[in-house]
């Protein structure tokens, strides 16, 4: 064998290390937030779930007691209460935020002065935290010193608005705000949406002598219907997450009436020491979540596939 | 000739009447949206008022009226010197706890989105899309999951009761929505342009800093700005982990607004609510288009 056979024979030299080495930068680089986007989705849902089967109280303690926590907790009226406010609020602070919202993007679509000026008035509460707009809300719903007292000065002697502080009316008052707070986030969605949709479209119905109320009804807003299910799939989101805006404006009370389970998480795990059922209820916020956001998900997936399809 | 003048006529009374429409639709939209601003704009100048009423005064006459006395003093209170459960330094320690969470939390999910946004758009690998959906499910997850592990592991690290453990939770959950942005971004950004450096020569971090960067100012401010906001208002981490003089601005703001004396120091509290609302409001008035930018990006993808 001549040398030249050899040489001929030697693998192909191996690339140098620096280009090597450069090939495996993304994923050196990529690594670590992958471990720890993999330890918060994962590991942390998976401890929290595990801590939720065991006999957890002050501190995390490893002894298993299968679905005791849940049964417990589904016993409690006090999360009774949580999850019947969650789906009463849910409801009237999705719609409610979604019809405000609608209202004011077909307002400014209209072609109005100073768009900008009112678009900025409407989505300033988005830029605040809910602690904030809590915190002032909770003071006009004082009866002794915000509206109720300002319409009484008026002259109107029994005009009663104390709902924050009625155990039976405390929720509005967590609903108003909360509308109040998101009505300007649909706004923008909506504006968005709109301001999409094919202005042919729109001149063709306006040339066949379609009312501008027509033109809403029938062209604009089933054009811009998976914008209607998104909004409302973030704000189910916002409401199940709901904690700031109650600890705020009601703390939870009158009484427990309106305690959210959010609330009834925290209260659990750090006021009253019961971590294994406190770990049930948060495994139950994530698992509400979980029934909105899969299916949601594989719809979005869906369309996708079904448009790409058809371009 | 009569003919004329009586369609002419017709034709300018059509015109009045559709004018007097025009107008009443007009008067009808301005209308509404006027009610609609001073409903989302009287709680907020109810609370600047405040802040500058005196506290005899707000007592008399109630929250909502117009001032009736002007004094500054309440500012000062609220920064420096009002008691809140026992210390008496107002707000301002609060305030520099959530500038020190926020900026740095800011920053590096921020850094570190771009990156990986970067990555998982233009350096893709087998699996790398299977990543990144693993990532995004981080969006979705409730903090109330993840109380009892960073309790654990605040606990271990000995970041309990302070600003660096909250900068580690902000951080880490972070990645997943900066990531998201700036790796939608990134996709619109031709892939001829990456081949093309890459011909010439250029390796990962050149591609980076000469390519990605420069194009890349629209998205990170987006990102910056919705890190910013969402860290400086945040309240479950900081009211769970932190107590006292370690608390950033919501967390003392709720301790401060419920700590209750018999008189309701309305003044000071407007005060002490407008020091941690403004922060996040400023970025929005001078960021707004960005802001909303960032609200329509991250919640439609």
């Amino acid at each position: 064998m001549s040398n030249h056979d050899l040489i001929l024979s030697v693998p192909a030299p191996a690339r140098p290390w620096r280009e090597r080495l450069g090939s495996a930068v993304p994923l050196l680089v990529l690594g670590p937030s992958l471990v720890a986007s993999f330890v918060y989705v994962f590991v942390f849902t998976g401890w929290t779930l595990y801590i939720s089967l065991s006999n957890s109280s002050l501190l995390p303690t490893y002894g298993f007691v299968g679905l005791d926590n849940y049964a417990s907790l589904w016993a409690n009226r006090r999360w009774n209460i949580a999850y019947t406010n969650l789906f009463f609020f849910s409801g009237f602070y999705i719609v409610g935020s979604m019809a405000v919202g609608l209202l004011l993007a077909i307002l400014i679509d209209q072609r109005v002065r100073g768009e900008a000026a009112w678009r900025t008035i409407f989505l300033y509460p988005l830029a605040v935290s809910f602690i904030v707009t809590g915190t002032v809300w909770s003071w006009l719903y004082n009866p002794v010193d915000g509206i109720q007292a300002l319409v009484r000065g008026f002259g109107w002697t029994n005009f009663s608005f104390a709902l924050a502080s009625d155990r039976h009316y405390a929720i509005y008052a967590v609903i108003i705000t909360g509308v109040w707070q998101a009505s300007g986030f649909a706004m923008a969605l909506f504006l968005a949406g709109l301001r999409s949709v094919d202005q042919d479209l729109v001149k063709a119905a306006q040339i066949d002598g379609a009312s501008a109320f027509r033109i809403y009804r029938k062209v604009l807003l089933p054009t811009i219907a998976p914008i209607f299910l998104a909004v409302a799939v973030i704000q189910i989101q916002f409401a199940i997450k709901t904690f700031d805006l109650v600890a705020a404006l009601t703390k939870g009370g009158p009484g427990i009436s309106t305690t959210f389970p959010a609330i009834y998480v925290y209260d659990l795990m750090f006021q009253r020491g019961q971590i294994g059922e406190g770990a049930a209820a948060a495994i139950m916020m994530l698992a509400a979540l979980a029934v909105v956001l899969v299916p949601y998900s594989f719809w979005v997936v869906w369309r996708r596939r079904k448009e790409a399809g058809h371009g | 000739m009569a003919d004329v003048s009586l369609d002419q006529s017709l034709d300018h009374r059509a015109a009045t009447v559709a004018a007097r429409r025009h107008f009443l639709t007009r008067f009808v939209i301005y209308g509404l949206l006027v009610i609609f601003a001073a409903i989302y704009l009287i709680p907020l100048l109810v609370v600047v008022l405040n802040s500058f009423r005196d506290q005899q005064e707000i007592a008399r006459n109630g929250l909502i009226s117009l001032p009736r006395s002007f004094r500054l003093e309440a500012w000062g209170q609220a920064w420096s010197s009002y008691c809140i459960g026992g210390t008496c330094e107002g707000m301002q320690r609060n305030f520099y706890n959530s500038l020190k969470m926020t900026i740095p939390a800011t920053i590096i999910s921020t850094s570190v989105g771009a990156m990986n946004g970067y990555i998982l758009s233009k350096w893709r690998f087998r699996g790398s899309e299977a990543l990144f959906t693993c990532m995004l499910l981080g969006v979705f997850i409730p903090g109330q999951i993840s109380l009892m592990p960073w309790a654990f592991i605040l606990g271990n690290l000995g970041l309990s009761n302070s600003v660096y453990g909250l900068v580690l939770i902000h951080v880490i959950q972070g990645i997943s929505f900066t990531t998201l942005f700036c790796r939608n971004y990134y996709v619109s950004i031709p892939d001829d342009l990456i081949k093309a450096a890459r011909i010439d020569g250029a390796g990962f971090w050149r591609i980076f800093r000469k390519i990605i960067l420069p194009l890349s100012s629209p998205i990170l401010i987006v990102t910056v700005i919705w890190q910013f906001t969402g860290i400086w208002n945040e309240y479950l981490f900081g009211v769970v982990f932190t107590s006292g003089q370690q608390q950033p601005i919501t967390a003392a703001l709720v301790a401060l607004t419920a700590s209750g004396t018999n008189v309701r120091a309305y003044d000071v509290m407007s005060a002490a609510v407008l020091i941690g609302a403004l922060p996040p409001l400023l970025i929005y008035l001078f960021g707004g288009k960005y802001f909303v930018r960032g609200l329509t990006q991250g919640a439609i993808k």
